[in-house]
């Protein structure tokens, strides 16, 4: 399938403005994780910004702007995780250690993980990435929408982006 | 009753459970909820046969404006079963075709 | 006949006539609300997740909870606000100016209002092909109705037709309640809903097939599978006819608005492709060429149940400002200004055109 049949079939290529990463050196140092946002499509929301306590997620001119982020301010907190309507933004914190990455990801099905449970984590088709360790379950907004926080291969933070409890 | 058992952001609240009939077999439903859902819920698809092709119709929009799951409630035809509400004991039928209203002579001249 | 005497008869229940219900009886008027299903809040009541739009249109909460918030909103005005559940209108008098209503399936009753908002919603759009009239052909609104609102497993393997929002959003709600999505099709090359909740389906696994369309649903009674075929940039078929198994085909192929009342009542209306259908034609405060009657929501042109809410609360103020209530115009700024505001992006683009092409400077009285 071409490149864009499939982005316009839901699935992030990196080819496409969206699939941004922090920039590497300040994301290699900084505890707690940068926010990655996926959301390449104007459309009328803005609850990111909103929710954003430190004002990394820069406030929009007009509320159908795709969001900017201010990685300087993130604190890798998560709360944009659990308020986005889109499911569009994660964390990855790649101080985790021993060559494994920390990431904040929303989940909104059953069954629920446990801690310490091992999870399957799929791609942006749902395909296997590779498998995680559940290292917390928060509910920040107590509104059912959980951020769970999966260890994962640091080299796979680029692909991950759910998980499947099994 | 196939019903969603757990559920990762709604909760269910449903009313009481009763019984009552469909084309002779009794069922349970919960008294209050549209007669559709229950009927669904015990595995029933099909609420009618049309009137020239027979064919077989469940419902389709469950919101009271398609008329697609009309059927005989307590002997009225023509009941949109997707915004009525289920009572203990009601008698609850497919219907066959448009469905008759059985008028005496006296409620005919009064009406 | 039972009669009723209101001064704003807000036809509907969902977001826009709870909407301007609010609005009416915020500025004064006593309001009467006839809903056809057994409970306010419209859609609202079945959408479990989170809208999008600005804190004003709640974003970030989900449909039901907002359905929860505005039934507040009116129960706090109790004694202005009146409430007929399993209601149906069934017709509007022009001579008479009464409107008829069936409350349940047998008893009618005469309205006398001194002013109508309809907010009458929208229906599912049926598609053609063989037996598409067979039970387990069904629109992602029962789907959800059975599954969100009653909890009630609507089918083992769902196939969804059509990858607007509705699509998606109802392809996920499948999952959360545990049913299989066997694939998503869509006959244009690209998705119609927002590409966030297309990669919320497709990261869990379920395809979405552009270019593709159902060709029959199978089944002797019920749905027991479909088939489906891939379409070149004519809509013609290429390659081969598949089948796929599943005791669901779910219709998100959209909606037209619910507009007979608008019709009987001789309201000016204009056929907008847009806006999804016939659509009465109004003024900046969505009063129709009826001088008697507002509108708000899908009924005027489908859109977001963000647009609706603050439809609604347009049309409440006019209808209560014709009544005599003290309405300050900048009331109506406020408004307008967020109506712009959500309409503006890429995606509002066709709403925008829909809505200008729908709207009149003004009317002439007693035309």
């Amino acid at each position: 399938m071409k490149v864009s049949a499939i982005f316009e079939s839901g699935v992030l290529t990196e080819e496409r403005p969206g699939a941004v990463s922090p920039p590497e050196a300040l994301w290699k140092s900084h505890k707690g994780g940068l926010v990655i946002v996926e959301c390449p499509q104007r459309i009328p929301c803005n609850p990111c910004n909103t929710s954003c306590p430190t004002g990394a997620i820069t406030e929009f001119a007009d509320i159908n702007d795709v969001p900017a982020i201010n990685y300087d301010k993130c604190t890798g907190c998560a709360l944009c995780v659990a308020r986005c309507p889109g499911l569009a933004c994660f964390v990855a914190d790649l101080t985790f250690g021993e060559g494994m990455a920390l990431m904040k990801l929303p989940y909104e099905m059953l069954p629920l993980p446990t801690k310490g449970k091992t999870v399957k984590c799929l791609g942006r088709t749902g395909e296997v990435v590779c498998e995680g360790k559940v290292e917390n379950v928060a509910e920040p907004l107590r509104d059912r929408t959980r951020v769970v926080h999966v260890s994962v291969p640091i080299d796979k933070v680029s692909d991950v982006r759910a998980i499947k409890v099994v | 009753m196939d019903l969603i058992d757990g559920h990762p952001v709604l909760d269910f609240s449903h009313g009481e459970k009763i019984s009552f009939n469909f084309d002779g077999k009794t069922m349970e439903g919960f008294e209050g909820e549209p007669i559709a859902m229950a009927l669904h819920a015990n595995g029933v698809r099909v609420y009618r046969n049309t009137p020239e092709m027979k064919r077989p119709r469940g419902f389709f929009c469950a919101i009271g404006k398609c008329s697609s799951c009309f059927m005989v409630v307590d002997g009225v035809p023509n009941v949109r079963t997707c915004v009525t509400p289920l009572k203990r004991g009601m008698k609850v039928e497919t219907q066959n075709g448009r469905g008759r209203v059985e008028l005496s002579c006296d409620e005919a001249s009064r009406s | 006949m039972r009669e009723l005497k209101t001064d704003v008869l807000v036809v509907g229940g969902g977001p826009a006539g709870l909407s301007a219900a609010a609005s009416a009886a915020g500025a004064g008027a006593n309001v009467l609300i006839v809903e056809g299903d057994l409970h306010l809040g419209g859609q609202l009541v079945k959408q479990s997740h989170k809208f999008f739009g600005s804190k004003e249109e709640y974003a970030g909460t989900r449909g039901f909870e907002i359905a929860k918030i505005l039934r507040e909103e009116i129960a706090n005005c109790e004694d202005r606000v009146e409430i007929m559940l399993n209601t149906t209108v069934s017709g509007y008098y022009r001579e008479e100016r009464v409107v008829t209503a069936m409350v349940g399936e047998e008893e009618y009753l005469r309205i006398v209002p001194k002013k109508i908002v309809i907010a009458s919603g929208a229906q599912e759009r049926l598609i053609p092909f063989p037996n598409n009239d067979i039970p387990g052909v069904y629109g992602a609104g029962a789907v959800q109705t059975l599954m969100n609102v009653y909890g009630v497993v609507p089918g083992k393997r769902v196939l969804m037709i059509g990858a607007g929002n509705i699509g998606l959003i109802v392809s996920y709600q499948l999952m959360q309640a545990g049913v299989e999505v066997a694939a998503i099709l869509e006959a244009m090359p690209r998705i119609g809903g927002y590409w966030v909740h297309a990669a919320k389906v497709r990261r869990l696994g379920v395809p979405i097939l552009l270019r593709h369309s159902i060709k029959r649903a199978i089944g002797e009674t019920v749905v027991t599978g479909a088939e489906i075929y891939e379409l070149d940039d004519k809509f013609n078929q290429v390659g081969e006819t598949e089948v796929v198994e599943c005791d669901t085909i779910c219709l998100a192929v959209g909606l037209t608005p619910t507009n007979e009342l608008l019709w009987q009542a001789g309201c000016r209306m204009k056929y907008i492709p847009f806006l999804c259908g016939h659509v009465p034609l109004r003024d900046k405060c969505m009063r129709t060429s009826n001088e008697d009657i507002w509108m708000a929501g899908d009924v005027s042109g489908i859109e977001e149940a963000s647009a609706a809410m603050i439809e609604g609360r347009i049309a409440g103020l006019g209808a209560a400002k014709a009544l005599g209530f003290n309405i300050q115009d900048e009331m109506f700024g406020e408004y307008w200004v967020r109506l712009k505001n959500l309409r503006a992006g890429e995606v509002g683009e066709k709403i925008r055109a829909g809505v200008l092409n729908a709207t009149v400077d003004g009317w002439e009285e007693n035309a």
